[in-house]
């Protein structure tokens, strides 16, 4: 057994790296690295899972099973077996009668225990003071919404008849966690308890009614639980979360996610970077000796297999060190998140400290493998000739498995194929981008040889590296990449994200408006001095074909496009782009003198259906087929809340199937003029289904805010990592600067001119990096900007000019600082030292 | 302490008075020169030897200014050196003396004229490129005056260093092991047109080396042993 000597010796050189200081700045970068990477891992995770609790406060529950009959008591007694909180409601249509005045409700039959999430909010009277809700109401009595009583005209006290039973209203419903799911239910509400359900008589073969088993508990639980049901599921019992249920949500949530996660991603590319650069720092100190352990007759094996061993014990405890910090700082995240999401955040699980264990040890094998190799390799000559055996530029496809690390992770990260293909070539692009600009305007820099010595000096420092100094300049400008990042695009763009919901978001829709009524309604927005909102026509179709072949619910796996298909599409016409809408696909039709037979189909559903540009699709429209191609394909902005399609056909094609309206207008919240308003409407268009989107809308806002600041907090690592990167490259060129130096020194250079040219070296190199940072910056913005966050992007010609004037003079002064100790040693004991 | 000088400072190149150098390392104390005393005068060339560890680089140094004593003194052409800053020690270095060193030390980022130059542009010397082409083309290497010292050999490397060292005219040329790092022939070479532009030039040698051989070329030999001098 050779291994154990060598082991022992990795262990005594370590031990003593360590004690002379060599390991410092590595592992301060390995440390970083995994602390950044657990706390933004515990971070991300425990967001997430908070966002996502608060989304399910619009649902009532963390999951609802529904079903148009009564759901297997087996279904509740498991979930009681799982100690879930489990709470039954039943929802259907039916009249809500007050004399001779009578009103199609949506009455909601709940039992104890509801709501699971969110809260019911009541008053006592009409637009009366509310107050959360800690029953629900008792026995005989209901709570309606202010529409029953304004369009029943009755008050609390008095009574209403729901089927064959009087149940008196007991308070006025202000807000319900469930109340926007699906735009079906649309009705003015009326909530009753379940004993009173057998006495409406109601419940009868045929009764439209939904049953809603609602379930809460821990996240895992509900995992495991929604296994379980997925197994068991009879046809037409049905899985809900807040994702299937409402596409906005759904979309910011989605768009939170993309955002936190390439935060963390780029602080690890920035660790990657600081963890190379001081790895090659330690080769270079550690050249002498390797060559002198492989004239004592060490080989190459042994020597690398030494050195793998010292960094893996390195990296270990380094990562172990780095731990225990992020699990630290996660701590006080999350009391500090505790003020910013207000609900309780789960105790962090281990997998992020393992995660923090295996990214630290990979990373560190990944970057320092280079080295490693190149110490295995360094000629037995160069104890005799010191130039031999210093590594130059060939060593970069060594780092070709620190690089798949880093793209595995992204693909991981990602858990994507297309979007982690996208970010990894983005990446490799951008960096392959950034090292040629770098080169061409190192270039372009060194042509400036004229000037003072103290110039030229440093201009000299830096051609004499050229692939080093690209290095360092693209590892800079990252760092500087993600503190622009972090000051102005940042705001740039969670200000654009902010405002893309403007406070007059359309916050209510009209549906089911007749051709007859185009005229009258916006007569009575006119009569009323308000703008007559944009109505959509609306035609409703069965998708039967694809391609001329028939097209059933089994033919698709995904649960949601099973579900499309069985429903009918919503589809509309249109001459012009509807402007939240993008086309990834194809072309938009022109104005005019167009073939009418053309589909504009929604890309993500296109995607679950696997519809392709191209494709023919056959709509069963009252009985008509109407086919047409495939000629473009959108996305669309869901949470701009504006009315959108799904399908969109040229006018010519749809005009003579049976249409009806859509619109969708902003409503100001709390006026009793704007109640009036909305009861009129009902008056004079008695057949319109007016939805109220105002509570999911708040919801989606304060979500944007909270997300904005987790992300402001994210960003604060990536900016630590990027700190890190700054020094770990000032001083990976640290000992040729000292040589360097002593010497000048030893040649007549006063301090003074010493520290002329390490201002000029830094400020050229902080310079150009402060351009790549302001490119990479910019190119990053742009793609959150329009890809990830949907909204348009403004080029800032201040990040460029701040990029430039921060780099140059902020790495100057950060290089002057690291460099003193330089200007500070007698010359003789540096030339002693590094000869 | 203060140094004290006893011999007054006409026609002296070098003085150094009761020099001491000691280093800690550690809880261990080592002394490396111990009360070392001798004058160099103008034009002379000695020699320093010893055996390895005997202080004579540690000498060299101090004689210089690029390293600071634990006691005594050091004057050159009268000035006491330590008496001066480290900018001040600088500009005296650049103004009156030039090295040569066992590994050469030339800048790696700047090309063989450049190296040359650089003692001139420190010290705000004009016309630095017409001396030091001149001084390349004196040592052989006209023909090489672009190349980076990585594209050169260790002898001509080291020649780059005899021009720069001799560029600006210094009255004392410091010479630690100028052939530690040649072949034979090389190093003869060398040593050959060190000794001919400094007769040339009059300047005052100090030559620290083990070569027995190398030391009978010059017309004195100081002996250390033991961090002190040798009768």
């Amino acid at each position: 057994m050779r291994l154990l000597p060598e082991m022992r010796m990795a262990l005594r050189l370590l031990i003593r790296d360590f004690r002379a200081g060599e390991l410092m700045l590595i592992g301060i970068a390995v440390v970083i690295a995994v602390a950044g990477v657990t706390t933004v891992g515990f971070f991300t995770d425990r967001v997430q899972l908070a966002l996502n609790r608060q989304a399910n406060q619009l649902l009532g529950a963390d999951l609802v099973v529904s079903h148009d009959r009564a759901l297997p008591t087996g279904m509740v007694q498991e979930a009681q077996r799982r100690q879930l909180a489990v709470t039954q409601m039943l929802r259907f249509p039916s009249m809500a009668v007050r004399g001779d005045k009578n009103v199609l409700a949506d009455i909601k039959v709940v039992s104890a225990g509801y709501p699971l999430r969110g809260e019911v909010r009541i008053a006592d009277k009409l637009y009366g003071e509310d107050r959360r809700a800690s029953t629900i109401p008792a026995p005989g009595s209901v709570w309606v919404d202010e529409r029953i009583l304004s369009q029943l005209n009755v008050s609390v006290g008095e009574k209403i008849v729901i089927g064959n039973k009087d149940l008196e209203i007991s308070a006025v419903m202000t807000q319900e966690p469930d109340a926007a799911i699906g735009f079906i239910n649309a009705g003015p509400r009326v909530m009753v308890n379940e004993a009173d359900l057998a006495a409406t008589g109601l419940v009868q073969t045929g009764s439209r009614i939904r049953y809603r088993l609602q379930i809460a508990g821990n996240a895992e639980a509900i995992d495991a639980y929604r296994d379980w049901v997925a197994a068991t599921l009879q046809p037409g019992q049905r899985i809900e979360g807040i994702r299937d249920a409402r596409p906005e949500i759904r979309s910011a949530l989605e768009r939170a996610e993309k955002f936190l996660n390439i935060a963390a991603l780029v602080s690890v590319l920035l660790a990657a970077m600081a963890i190379a650069l001081a790895a090659r720092r330690f080769l270079q100190r550690h050249l002498d000796a390797c060559a002198m352990m492989r004239c004592l007759g060490a080989s190459q094996g042994q020597l690398m297999r030494m050195y793998l061993m010292h960094f893996a014990v390195l990296g270990l405890a380094a990562s172990v060190i780095g731990c225990a910090i992020g699990a630290l700082a996660q701590q006080a995240l999350a009391h500090w998140l505790g003020t910013v999401v207000a609900v309780d955040l789960p105790q962090p699980s281990a997998l992020p400290l393992m995660q923090g264990l295996v990214i630290g040890l990979a990373l560190l094998l990944g970057f320092a493998l280079p080295p490693i190799i190149a110490l295995g390799r360094v000629p037995t000559m160069r104890v005799l000739r010191r130039d031999l055996g210093t590594p130059d530029g060939r060593g970069v496809a060594g780092y070709l498995l620190g690089y798949a690390i880093i793209a595995g992770m992204i693909f991981w990260k990602a858990s994507d194929f297309r979007l982690g293909m996208f970010v990894v070539l983005g990446f490799t692009g951008a960096m392959l981008a950034a090292g040629a600009l770098a080169w061409l305007l190192l270039k372009a820099v060194s042509g400036l040889r004229n000037g003072g010595i103290s110039w030229r000096f440093g201009i000299a420092n830096l051609r004499r590296h050229p692939l080093g100094t690209i290095v360092q300049v693209i590892a800079l400008g990252l760092g500087l990449m993600a503190l622009l990042t972090l000051t102005l695009i940042r705001n740039d763009l969670l200000s654009a994200w902010q405002t893309s919901l403007p406070p007059d978001a359309p916050n209510r829709f009209l549906v089911n408006i007749q051709d007859d009524q185009v005229a009258p309604l916006k007569a009575f927005f006119a009569e009323r001095q308000r703008v007559p909102p944009l109505l959509h026509p609306m035609i409703r179709g069965r998708l039967v074909q694809i391609n001329g072949r028939g097209v059933s619910a089994a033919d698709f796996a995904d649960e949601r496009a099973k579900r499309q298909i069985e429903r009918e599409f919503n589809l509309s016409w249109a001459a012009s782009l509807p402007k939240d809408n993008r086309i990834v696909a194809g072309q938009w039709w022109p104005p005019s003198g167009i073939p009418r037979e053309q589909y504009s189909m929604e890309d993500g559903i296109a995607q679950r259906l696997g519809v392709k540009l191209g494709d023919r699709l056959t709509f069963d429209i009252a009985g008509t087929p109407v086919s047409a191609t495939v000629t473009s394909l959108r996305k669309v902005d869901w949470d701009s809340f504006n009315v959108n399609f799904f399908m969109i056909a040229p006018q010519g094609l749809l005009e003579k199937q049976p249409v009806s309206y859509v619109t969708s207008f902003h409503l100001p919240s709390g006026k009793s003029g704007n109640n009036e308003l909305l009861n009129a409407l009902i008056k004079q268009f008695p057949n319109l289904l007016v939805i109220d989107v105002a509570q999911v809308m708040a919801q989606v806002q304060k979500m944007i805010t909270q997300v904005s600041k987790a992300i402001q907090f994210v960003f604060l690592f990536t900016l630590l990592a990027g700190l890190v990167v700054f020094y770990a490259a000032i001083a990976s060129t640290q000992d040729d600067r000292m040589q360097q130096a002593a010497i000048m020194r030893t040649l007549g250079a006063s301090r003074a001119q010493l520290t002329r040219a390490h201002l000029a070296e830094f400020a050229v190199i902080g310079a150009l990096a402060g351009l790549i940072a302001a490119a990479g910056a910019s190119s990053l913005g742009y793609v959150l900007a329009v890809k990830v966050l949907n909204v348009s992007y403004n080029f800032s010609p201040l990040a460029w000019l701040a990029g430039v004037a921060c780099g140059g003079v902020g790495i100057a002064i950060a290089g002057y600082l690291g460099t003193r100790r330089v200007l500070a040693t007698p010359p003789m004991r540096v030339l002693r030292e590094l000869a | 302490m203060p140094p004290t000088f006893t011999i007054p400072a006409t026609n002296v190149a070098i003085e150094v008075a009761l020099l001491g150098k000691e280093v800690t390392t550690g809880n261990t104390a080592l002394t490396i020169l111990r009360g070392v005393s001798f004058t160099i005068t103008a034009g002379e060339a000695v020699a320093v030897v010893g055996v390895s560890g005997s202080g004579k680089s540690t000498l060299l140094a101090l004689m210089a200014g690029l390293d600071t004593p634990s006691t005594g003194g050091v004057r050159i052409a009268g000035q006491d050196l330590f008496a001066l800053n480290e900018d001040g020690r600088a500009a005296l270095r650049g103004s009156t003396m030039g090295f040569v060193f066992q590994s050469f030390q030339l800048l790696a980022s700047m090309t063989a004229l450049e190296n040359v130059m650089v003692p001139l542009e420190l010290a705000g010397t004009p016309g630095g490129t017409e001396k030091a082409t001149a001084l390349l083309q004196r040592v052989g290497l006209g023909e090489r005056l672009h190349h980076y010292p990585k594209q050169l050999s260790g002898g001509e490397q080291q020649r780059v260093a005899i021009a720069r060292a001799f560029v600006t005219s210094p009255s004392i040329l410091l010479a630690d092991e100028p052939t530690g790092n040649l072949d034979a022939a090389t190093g003869a070479q060398i040593i050959d047109l060190m000794f001919e532009l400094n007769r040339e030039r009059q300047t005052t040698l100090v030559l620290v080396t083990h070569d027995e051989s190398l030391s009978a070329q010059c017309g004195r030999v100081i002996r250390l042993a033991g961090g002190a001098l040798q009768p």
